[in-house]
């Protein structure tokens, strides 16, 4: 035998377990606990029964009797979201606000996305800060603080008579406009920085070729910056969309009473009416419907960080 | 070197009365209180291949982007055609430009690159299909079509980029850098094959390159920039024989350079005491100079003979040690080191398999024929 002999196998390895297994299972470890089981949870809810009990839902498993288990699958909770015309208003409503929302960040997101691209290197940092410094505060306190700007006796409307466009003040706040400006203006940096991060790639020479060409400006623009940045327009536009169809908080606060949309039925459901199945009914929708959008985003990523176009 | 004769069999630029066919007349372009370009005045003529050779930051490539209409000159005017081009966007002006990036759209295939500039103007469809076809064909890219760019090898992208830049018929093509990317051996097949494709089209070229190889073998005339001024404009083997400054002496090709004093200054003939030599250089054409002027005389390294026995007469005649060989193959390199520590270059044709060799540390003499140097005054 050799002096040196075998190294002694760890531990952990013993069992099959590596490093390299390890670092590998953290994340699926960590989905499992934050995501799959609490969706287990939720789907489970959705197929009971409600009741007068803490939870406020009966069990789906029951022993009846010595030796037999019980399984109640309560498909009511779904029928009933297709029989009441409030779910699927709340639902379409909710899809048409989020794509009219993702459509004004795309139109207001793209100049001052490529803005930054094409500033100067020093510029550009100063601008990138600004576009991410909303983030430091809370969202809520942000959205507090348009119904400073646009509530009866706001900014808005002090500032519009004081110049005397306007004699009485308008209604801004709890109409769809100001839902609107709400959403708008919060998703707007998860439209600008994929998008930023798109154009920053590109190559300005490909512009002055196309002008070389024949191009104007604006055809070159068209014809090639646009379909160039048709990835970074997409991932964009996923950003802002998937959590804007789900969004209660903005619509809540600043769309009055008249804003029906999902994620405050969902709410009412859940706190005001103590109705868990009927609410995980409608949060198990609303991811059906929601999937399709996070795996075309996904397929959009995967084909960006490929760099093929 | 590898010269070619140009394309051009006459040479217009002679010709008094020869209409230039792009004029640069005293163009300046500042960045700040950089001169890029200073005080430029050229005049190219139709058919030519001309080569803007400079080192990087001489301001040949914004001299091109001016053509181009990518920048505007600071002050002067450039004609093309006989057309004043201030104002004129790149999107109307009769010139095309092959970047150095080739800047091929890399979301559409090859077929869609080069119809490109065709769509824009409107060309009837089957006008388009045809003269695509034609182009790829020139450029040996038929069976490449339906690639996109990032599919293709260097070689092909530089190829593409030229089709397209070709395909609408301009009357200048611009190119910058134009073989910069690819390999050595690829290099030198393409520089012949732009040369053909330049005969075939009779497109104007100016052509933007710090290799002074590449201006030699493609250029009807290069035009030598040194901190934005153009230090001197000739054919190739003018620019070479008959460099008029050190600079340019020392930019094209390699070169020794003597300092001496003139101490015989004759219509015929002059006579340069050299210091670093400890030699007299007898150069037998008349120059001017003011007498007792300090100035340089350029011999270029395959013009020097070298041997181990002393030639006769004393001009023109130096001796050394060998420090260095290089052995290239079809030639040698030999740096030998005088007395005063000058080190001179002489190259040699390898012409015989079994010469009896030349070798380290061993003395030799130098000589040059009087015909040899170029005197530079500055």
């Amino acid at each position: 035998m050799s002096s040196g002999g075998r190294r002694p196998t760890p531990f952990l390895e013993r069992f099959g377990v590596t490093g390299r297994a390890l670092v590998v299972a953290l994340p699926f470890v960590w989905l499992l606990l934050f995501f799959v089981v609490p969706f287990v949870i939720v789907l489970k809810i959705s197929f009971s029964d409600v009741d007068l009990a803490i939870p406020p839902y009966k069990p789906l498993l029951e022993w009846v009797g010595q030796n037999a288990l019980a399984i109640h699958l309560n498909f009511n909770n779904y029928a009933f979201l297709f029989t009441d015309s409030l779910y699927v208003n709340a639902l379409v409503n909710s899809l048409k606000v989020a794509a009219i929302s993702t459509l004004f960040c795309l139109v207001i997101g793209y100049p001052m996305a490529y803005g930054i691209a094409r500033a100067q290197a020093r510029t550009r940092n100063l601008l990138l800060l600004l576009v991410i410094l909303p983030f430091w505060t809370s969202l809520l306190l942000r959205v507090y603080a348009w119904i400073g700007l646009l509530k009866a006796n706001g900014v808005i409307n002090n500032l519009l008579i004081w110049v005397g466009l306007i004699h009485e003040p308008l209604t801004l706040l709890y109409t769809p406009l100001a839902m609107y400006i709400g959403i708008v203006y919060s998703y707007l940096p998860f439209m600008i920085l994929p998008l930023y991060a798109n154009l920053e790639k590109m190559d300005w020479q490909l512009l002055e070729a196309a002008e070389d060409l024949g191009c104007r400006p604006y055809q070159a623009f068209y014809k090639i910056t646009l379909p160039l940045s048709r990835n970074g327009m997409l991932a964009g536009s996923m950003l802002v969309f998937i959590p804007a169809v789900g969004e209660f908080v903005i619509p809540a606060l600043l769309g009055g009473p008249n804003a029906l949309m999902i994620g405050r039925v969902l709410w009412d459901e859940f706190f005001s009416n103590r109705a868990w199945p009927v609410a995980s009914a409608v949060a198990m929708l609303l991811l059906v419907i929601l999937v399709p959008f996070m795996m075309w985003y996904q397929s959009v990523q995967a084909r960006e960080s490929a760099g093929a176009k | 070197m590898a010269s070619t004769t140009g394309p051009i069999k006459a040479a217009p630029w002679k010709d008094p009365d020869a209409r230039p066919f792009v004029q640069v007349e005293r163009v300046t372009k500042s960045f700040g209180d950089f001169k890029a370009v200073d005080d430029v005045s050229l005049k190219i003529y139709k058919g030519e291949i001309f080569c803007l050779l400079g080192a990087s930051g001489c301001g040949k490539t914004t001299l091109l982007r001016m053509l181009g209409g990518f920048e505007t000159p600071s002050s002067g005017r450039i004609l093309i055609d006989g057309e004043d081009m201030t104002g004129v966007p790149p999107y109307e002006r009769p010139v095309n430009m092959m970047f150095q990036s080739y800047a091929l759209f890399p979301h559409m295939t090859v077929e869609q690159n080069v119809a490109f500039g065709l769509k824009q103007d409107r060309v009837p469809k089957s006008e388009i299909a045809d003269r695509v076809a034609t182009m790829l064909g020139l450029v040996k890219l038929k069976d490449f079509a339906k690639r996109k760019p990032h599919q293709l090898s260097g070689g092909q992208k530089q190829r593409v980029a030229l089709a397209r830049s070709l395909v609408k018929r301009p009357k200048l093509l611009l190119l910058d850098e134009p073989l910069g990317a690819l390999d050595k051996k690829l290099r030198e097949n393409t520089q012949f094959e732009l040369i053909s494709i330049q005969d075939k089209l009779g497109v104007t070229f100016v052509v933007v390159t710090h290799d002074q190889e590449e201006a030699m073998t493609l250029a009807s005339r290069i035009g030598v920039m040194n901190q934005g001024e153009i230090v001197q404009a000739g054919t190739p083997s003018e620019i070479y024989e008959f460099p008029s400054s050190k600079f340019v002496a020392d930019f094209v090709g390699s070169v020794n350079i003597f300092e001496g004093k003139l101490i015989e200054d004759e219509p015929e003939y002059v006579r340069i005491a050299s210091e670093e030599l400890r030699a007299t250089i007898y150069v037998s054409h008349g120059i001017s100079a003011a007498p007792e002027a300090v100035v340089w005389a350029a011999v270029r390294p395959e013009k020097i003979f070298m041997s181990t026995v002393a030639p006769e007469g004393s001009d023109n005649v130096v001796r050394g040690a060998v420090q260095d060989i290089a052995y290239l193959g079809d030639l040698s390199i030999y740096l030998v080191k005088l007395a005063t520590g000058k080190v001179v270059r002489v190259t040699q044709p390898n012409t015989s398999r079994h010469a009896e060799a030349i070798t380290w540390d061993q003395q030799v003499y130098l000589t040059w024929d009087p015909s040899s140097p170029v005197v530079v005054t500055r």
